[in-house]
């Protein structure tokens, strides 16, 4: 759109050459300067009527809070996750009765050295009874036993990197095959559980903003509909002194835009308060279950994205507004 | 300037509005264009300004036919004309200068300085120097018709269109803006009145065409200029 203004200017330039003799860059600083004053013309329309350019913005800010709040949670619950995911991936490799005390104490050492792997801990067959009598409360029956049932286990820690089911699921298949192992357990269904679920709220917060994002193009769109309506005689006066499109849809676009930017901050402060009023005592019940939850703040790289959505949407929906109405709006 | 050759122009509805209109207005030449109400003068001027497309003949203005001239370079074809209306047709919002000044912010081809010295010329030219800060509503319909003028020949237009300039004017203001006119079409602008004040075009020596029913039935000069 601009390029074609830029052209159209100029193709004007060369057919009117007699009367000007201005070099083609002061054709470019005019053409600039000429946006400038729009985009700057166009804020101070808004400006003028506050209250309504609250309302519009604060239903974009709404709207683009929803997913950008979401987004927060979802975050901070992910941070926690991958935190849990070092602590529940354990291997725990049972290893043959035949398998002595110093050759597991070299498997053990061999593991150590993978580097898929963090930590190994030996549990012999006597810690194993002492555990198990500890916890089954069978110490009795346990007596009558002549020979300790228990096998030696290693419990291996996969690294940060390996610790997610699948890459977990592999590590288990390949310890698994190793001569000294009897079999190995790994428990993942929790693990895959809370992956799935994280995943599927993630799909549900991108298909939420996508449905949010099609609202904010309509109100926008609405509004400078309303916008075109309003300024009716204007456009066709313009029109007749011989404005182009791109003339008439510049301070359209460049309202919409900003429509959308102030929508973006007060989704920015919409979600940030509401996460700060929520820090304290999200923080007391996390202590409570001894866990390092946090709700964390909006970074700036997603306040970044949450206000360059803003404008983005709001110029689309005032472009596809103004080019839909634009052409009903002509002079009679 | 303007050649019309056997124009038609009929509305969806099936109004025929003009029928086989011929004539050629030579550049530098002022005329009346003169009929009763809806006789075709109105859509005359709208077919010179683009406003509406022409069903037969061809139409030359400016040395461009207007029938093969694409949406896209209307804007530009009517940067080349300066129209005036019988209702003004003022921004309201908008100061005089800033009325004034929109066909220059509209070409863009000026910066603010130039473009403010072109509009205190213009505005100098009506008489109206003083009055660049006033809102139109502020203003006499005399005054402005004649901040009307003034955005009409701030981008030295080479012709110019006036539909029923003086209709709401009383005779002594009609007679003011018809000098100023005629001040432009001393210095080479092509002018172009649609105007059904009989007497008005009477007291003045210019060519006359008269319309009925959508048809020019007089192209000759009533008197020829002396």
């Amino acid at each position: 759109m601009k390029r074609r203004d830029g052209q159209g200017q100029e193709s004007e330039a060369a057919r009117a050459a007699p009367r000007k003799t201005g070099p083609r860059q002061r054709g470019l600083e005019n053409y600039l300067t000429h946006h400038l004053r729009a985009l700057f013309a166009s804020l101070g329309q808004l400006v003028r009527t506050p209250l309504a350019t609250l309302m519009i913005a604060a239903v974009i800010g709404i709207a683009l809070a929803l997913p950008a709040g979401f987004h927060a949670l979802l975050a901070s619950v992910q941070t926690v996750a991958a935190g849990w995911e070092g602590d529940m991936a354990q291997i725990s490799l049972f290893l043959k009765p035949t398998i002595k005390e110093d050759q597991a104490a070299a498997l053990a050492k061999r593991l150590r050295g993978m580097r898929e792997v963090t930590a190994v801990r030996y549990i012999s067959p006597q810690q194993a009874l002492a555990e198990f009598e500890l916890s089954s409360g069978l110490r009795d029956a346990l007596a009558y036993l002549n020979e300790n049932p228990l096998p030696a286990v290693l419990v291996v820690r996969p690294a940060e990197q390996y610790s997610t089911p699948s890459a977990a699921r592999d590590l288990l298949h390949r310890l698994e095959a190793m001569t000294e192992v009897d079999s190995a357990q790994l428990d993942l269904a929790w693990l895959e559980r809370l992956h799935a679920m994280v995943g599927l709220a993630v799909r549900g917060v991108w298909l939420l903003a996508g449905v949010l994002a099609v609202g904010v193009l309509l109100v926008v769109g609405n509004t400078i509909r309303l916008g075109i309506q309003n300024r009716r005689e204007e456009i066709v006066v313009i029109k007749l002194l011989g404005a182009t499109d791109g003339f008439i849809r510049r301070p359209f676009v460049y309202g919409g835009m900003w429509y959308g930017l102030f929508g973006g901050v007060i989704a920015l402060l919409v979600v940030n308060g509401l996460l700060l009023s929520l820090a304290g005592p999200a923080q007391q019940l996390a202590a409570l279950y001894h866990s390092g939850f946090r709700l964390e703040l909006l970074g700036g790289l997603a306040c970044v994205i949450v206000l360059g959505a803003g404008a983005a949407l709001g110029w689309l929906g005032a472009w596809l507004a103004v080019s839909r109405h634009l052409r009903d709006v002509e002079p009679v | 300037m303007i050649e019309f050759r056997n124009v038609g122009k009929r509305y969806p509805s099936g109004h025929a509005a003009l029928n086989e209109v011929s004539f050629i207005l030579a550049r530098g030449e002022m005329a009346f264009l003169t009929g009763h109400s809806g006789a075709g003068k109105s859509t005359l001027l709208k077919l010179i300004a683009l406003i509406e497309r022409p069903s037969s003949g061809e139409l030359i203005v400016n040395e461009r036919n207007l029938n093969r001239l694409e949406r896209g370079h209307i804007p530009y074809h009517r940067r080349g004309l300066g129209m005036i209306f019988q209702d003004y047709r003022l921004l309201q919002d908008r100061t005089v200068f800033d009325n004034v000044a929109l066909p220059l912010v509209i070409g863009g081809e000026y910066d603010q300085r130039e473009t403010g010295r072109r509009v205190r010329a213009a505005l100098d030219k009506v008489g109206l120097l003083g009055k660049e800060k006033y809102y139109p509503l502020e203003l006499s319909g005399g005054e402005q018709q004649r901040v009307g003028i003034a955005r009409a020949v701030v981008h030295k237009p080479v012709l110019l269109l006036a539909d029923e300039p003086t209709g709401n004017l009383d005779p002594d203001l009609s007679r003011e803006i018809m000098a100023l006119f005629e001040a432009f079409q001393r210095v080479g602008v092509t002018v172009l009145i649609a105007s059904h004040d009989h007497d008005l075009i009477a007291r003045m020596n210019h060519r006359v065409l008269t319309l009925q029913h959508g048809s020019l039935i007089n192209t000759v000069a009533e008197a020829p200029a002396s």
